[in-house]
């Protein structure tokens, strides 16, 4: 229920919000679990596994218990209630373990940021706000980071003191004084989750979420933030700790610095009459707060034999009795706390067990400093006995844990262990500066117990992990089946696997294994902590990378002509590449058979732009070329032209195109369109790691030129009249060679090179000239543009592979039948040894051949494989190779396919059989030169 | 993600670099000459120690330059960076 005051909430507006159908309200500055408690909601989920009713355990990201699901304003799974800051409008309800993601797309914005510091703070509690004003103090630049709306951090909780002001003020003043220097940056509602090498750390800031539906379109809800920074100050403080007894997941069990934090800072009480079972002086203050907030306390009962006559005299004046040496053996009630079970810690086993009426017992089994950044930064964590649990020991980076965040529980010495580590964190970037440690009261404490499992002849009510809703004997069901690893049983059981991973429940996971070997804590080590610390939604780790920004999108100089004229994309790398230009009523297929019979029927053109294109300049240029390709570049002419292929020294085939010798120290090397940055990087490597002493530059000229493919019987004759300059004869200009000249009043380089077979002209302009030049050819009314479909197709009939899809890094140039493009005569280059070895010599290598199925209307689907018998054998089924191209030709009249075939050069005329479905197709192998074997028509 | 020390430009992030193994792996001088087993061993075998490992990287999204780097395999520490064609300095 509500207090009358108190709490940092604003109770002058009311919010709106509904849960599980019921309209509540709230407040501004209140959580959806604050909100529901306030309105005595006390069933906030249903387990997983057990469908047991489930209530709010916590008051921050730790929760276990109270996941809900966002219904409106945008649907979002699986929140901690107690992470949800309440807004106008809100829509939730219960899960039972699962949530359920949007059907429809997230309309909101995500972005990113990368930011630089020297000191990076993370938390803005006590010891983090002490760290960021001594570091900031120097003048060093610092960013605080912290997942609360307000900092303060355990100081919204208390009614601690410091400088004399009440915590939470001297927090809100400290974080003010921070943000008025301009080399501090203070991030709210925003957590730290992964920390990576080099004091490289990821964030993620919520921005819109606690606004509803009344978020600003144009902000990001989410925006991550890739922090690095010189040194780390880790101050993410301590979690409380559960204890195991029986019916400790029934709701009205809460943590007892929760149901604190609840009655100081939201204005809240979970419940009219408590029970707090704690083995620490912490709870004691926890108990004092609540009693006075106007919390019946019924009694504190302590396993210690005495805690500090201070707090049992300040029990006394309140009326609270204290049971020192007794425990919790049970909650009772019917879907929530109505009763307690105490017993003397002597008599535990052999009953004496009493009952106090109460509908919320505060649980307190101690801290666990929060060491997953920690642990995460590579960090080696140890067991502290003293407080019985896990510590910082040992950075690997140059990071240091402050405060709770290392054991260190009271606030005055949070404040110091704070201002230290800051000061110590900024003196790497920035001269020291003296500064006052923020003063602080704190009465003394006696030594806490780590007090873990409430023994008992059935532990089948005694909850381990509430959310995998994992009890002590499915542990000790583990450890009976002969487990004795943390992680086994982990996995064993999914302790610790949830949403939360454990926060509340794996140290407590380990005590009970402890407990059932019989061991100390200690001796079962640490289990290692990974990123993210908290969930984080793909769609703000994406961020801005998603849609059309998902990666760039490469156009040529001639996109929009082919936008304008109907043509459909295919994607080749980042590059849009014309695929086909359907006519009105034309399929993919038929266009392509159209363009196909006009590329070898009369003239067709293609934007061939995408093609990679390297220039290559210096006096070695030659010699670097011989070492890289199979074939003899240094011998080329200049105003000529040569085919090559490069392989890995491994000897297989890595690329292919032509090389044009331009000048004597300049050749300009073409690459397949998607391998045009790898050869690049290829090139370099080569020349700065083996060959450094070549006088050799490369340089990427892709995006200089437009590269019109101009193909057909017809070629010629068009591109006379549109270089009318220029001698095209086949004498004059023949197969292999280019010339300078002027096409369409645009300086061009015409090469007579062919992809096709056909007689064909490639010209290559300036990019800015492109267009002019694709339009002239296209005004003439006498030319077909192709896209890759029909060049696909061209080429396959004609046995040209393509690098990439009837290759795959197993394939020499020997296997594509091209012996002749690997010289004899050069005595090495890159790839040439392993010629030579065993595997690249045998006889039953594949082999690229031709297909043709015998039915010639059936296409094979590329990939398939083949097989030697129309009847399948038993498996395993001899495979002999695969399909690697197929298409319907045009010129052939008829279905035909490349593939790759065990022996397959010496198969031709074999009838092999593709497994398509349920039938086995007849094939039969032929040369992978379907189309003009003799080379007719090249010269048109 | 690394922060590494490129010789030439100073320390960039580790995504503006690409990585290309282990360092001091020369090309045959004489590939012709070596037995099929000796190539083998060339183009196939590498080693992978637990420590301070010398590998080759390329700053491919900055100055395009290969260096080489000493880095413990074990911590990601770089002990160092040096250029190509420079000895292996001594792990520090
Ligand atoms: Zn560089």
């Amino acid at each position: 229920m509500r207090r009358d005051d108190g709490g940092r909430i604003d109770r002058s507006r009311v919010l709106r919000f509904r849960f599980d159908g019921q309209e509540y309200t709230g407040h501004p500055g209140d959580t959806l679990a604050s909100a529901l408690l306030a309105n005595s909601v006390r069933r906030v989920a249903t387990s997983v596994r057990l469908g047991r009713p489930r209530g709010v355990f916590a008051a921050g990201g730790e929760e276990p218990n109270a996941v809900v699901q966002i219904e409106e304003p945008f649907p979002e799974p699986m929140l901690p209630a107690t992470t949800v800051e309440l807004y106008d409008g809100l829509v939730a309800s219960s899960l039972a373990g699962q949530g359920r993601l949007a059907a429809g797309p997230d309309p909101a914005r995500y972005d990113a940021v990368h930011a630089h510091c020297d000191v990076l703070v993370v938390g803005a509690g006590p010891a983090g706000l002490a760290a960021a004003r001594a570091a900031a103090a120097t003048g060093a630049r610092v960013i605080l980071a912290d997942d609360q709306p307000e900092p303060g951090g355990s100081l919204l909780g208390t009614r601690d003191e410091v400088d004399g002001v009440p915590g939470a003020d001297w927090a809100a003043a400290t974080a003010a004084h921070l943000e008025e220097r301009p080399e501090v940056r203070v991030l709210r509602r925003t957590t730290v989750f992964g920390y990576y090498d080099d004091n490289y750390l990821v964030a993620v800031e919520r921005r819109t979420n606690h606004l509803g539906a009344a978020a600003p379109a144009h902000m990001a809800r989410e925006r991550i933030w890739r922090i690095r920074a010189r040194r780390v100050v880790l101050a993410t403080g301590a979690h409380e700790r559960p204890i195991a007894f029986a019916g400790n997941d029934l709701p009205g069990v809460m943590l007892a610095g929760a149901a604190r934090t609840y009655a100081t800072r939201y204005g809240v009480l979970p419940g009219r009459r408590a029970v707090v079972f704690a083995a620490n002086d912490g709870a004691y203050a926890a108990a004092l707060d609540l009693a006075d907030a106007g919390l019946d306390v019924a009694a504190v009962v302590d396993p210690r034999p005495a805690p500090g006559e201070l707090w049992a005299a300040r029990l006394r004046e309140r009326g609270v009795e204290l049971l020192s040496g007794h425990v919790v053996t049970a909650a009772r009630g019917d879907g929530q706390v109505s009763s307690v079970e105490v017993s003397p810690v002597s008599s535990v086993s052999s009953g004496g067990v009493s009952s106090i009426d109460a509908d919320l017992l505060l649980v307190s089994g101690g801290w666990n400093p929060v060491v997953h950044l920690y642990s995460q930064s590579g960090g080696t964590l140890r067991h502290d006995e003293a407080i019985g649990t896990l510590v910082p020991d040992a950075s690997t980076q140059a990071v240091e844990a402050a405060g709770a965040a290392r054991g260190v529980f009271a606030l005055p010495g949070c404040l110091a262990d704070g201002t230290g580590a800051g000061a110590r964190a900024a003196s790497a970037s920035a001269p020291a500066r003296p500064v006052d440690v923020p003063r602080a009261e704190e009465p003394p404490e006696a030594a806490p117990l780590a007090y873990w499992l409430v023994p008992a002849a059935d532990y089948a009510g005694h909850f381990v992990d509430l959310q995998r809703d994992v009890t002590v004997a499915d542990v000790r069901r583990a450890t009976g089946a002969g487990l004795r690893s943390v992680e086994h049983v982990k996995r064993y059981t999914t302790a610790g696997t949830a949403h939360d991973q454990g926060k509340t429940s794996g140290l407590l996971t380990s005590a009970v294994v402890a407990h059932a070997l019989g061991v100390p804590v200690a001796e079962l080590g640490t289990t290692t902590f990974r990123a993210p610390y908290q969930p984080v939604s793909f769609a703000a780790l994406a961020g801005r990378d998603r849609g059309a920004l998902h990666d760039p999108v490469r156009v040529t100089a001639l996109h929009e002509w082919h936008v304008a004229n109907g043509a459909l994309f295919e994607n080749v790398g980042q590059w849009k590449r014309p695929w086909y230009y359907p006519r009105p009523g034309e399929d993919m297929e038929a266009a392509v058979l159209r363009e196909c019979a006009a590329a070898r029927e009369g003239v067709a053109a293609m934007d061939a732009s995408t093609l990679g294109k390297i220039d290559v300049i210096g006096p070695d240029a030659g010699e670097f070329l011989d070492r890289l390709y199979t074939n003899l570049m240094s011998s080329l002419k200049v105003g000529s032209i040569r085919y090559g292929v490069m392989c890995r020294p491994d000897g297989m085939v890595f690329d292919d195109g032509t090389v044009i010798r331009v000048a004597d120290d300049h050749f300009l090397v073409t690459t397949t369109t998607g391998n045009a940055a790898a050869v690049l990087d290829w090139m370099e490597e080569w020349l700065q790691t083996e060959w450094p002493w070549l006088r050799v530059h490369l340089t990427s000229v892709t995006e200089q030129w437009a590269t019109v493919a101009l193909v057909g019987p017809g070629s010629r004759e068009v591109l006379a009249g549109l270089a009318p300059g220029l001698a095209v004869g086949v004498d004059d200009f023949p197969f292999m060679t280019w010339r300078e000249a002027e096409v369409a009043g645009v300086p061009a380089r015409v090469c007579r090179i062919s992809f096709s077979g056909e007689l064909a002209f490639e010209i290559n302009v300036t990019s800015w000239d492109g267009l002019r030049l694709w339009t002239a050819i296209m005004d003439t009314g006498l030319v077909t543009p192709y896209g890759t479909g029909t060049m696909h197709v061209l080429r396959a009939e004609k046995g040209y592979p393509i690098v990439g899809q009837d290759t795959d890094g197993t394939v020499t140039p020997h296997d594509l039948g091209m012996s002749w493009v690997v010289s004899k005569k050069k005595p090495d280059f890159v790839g040439k040894r392993s010629f030579s070895r065993a595997d690249t010599m045998r006889a039953d290598r594949k082999q690229l051949v031709g297909l043709l199925p015998e039915d010639p209307d059936v296409l094979l689907p590329e990939g398939t494989h083949l097989v030697a018998t129309g009847t399948l054998p038993e498996p395993p089924v001899p495979m002999l190779g695969h399909v690697t191209s197929s298409y319907r030709s045009a010129a052939l009249g008829r279905t035909f396919a490349l593939a790759l075939v065990r022996g397959g050069q010496g198969r031709h005329g074999e009838r092999l059989y593709a497994p398509v479905g349920d039938a086995l197709v007849p094939v039969t192998v032929t040369s992978h030169v379907l189309y003009d074997p003799e080379g007719a028509r090249r010269d048109g | 993600m690394l922060l590494i020390p490129c010789p030439w430009c100073g320390p960039r992030e580790e995504a503006e670099f690409h990585y290309g193994g282990q360092a001091h792996v020369a090309y045959p001088e004489d590939p012709a000459a070596l037995s099929d087993e000796e190539w083998a061993r060339y183009l196939f075998f590498r080693d992978n120690p637990k420590g301070v490992f010398a590998e080759r990287w390329s700053h491919s999204a900055g100055c395009r330059r290969w260096f080489n780097a000493l880095r413990d395999t074990a911590t990601n520490r770089i002990h160092g960076v040096y250029r190509v064609g420079e000895p292996r300095p001594v792990a520090s």
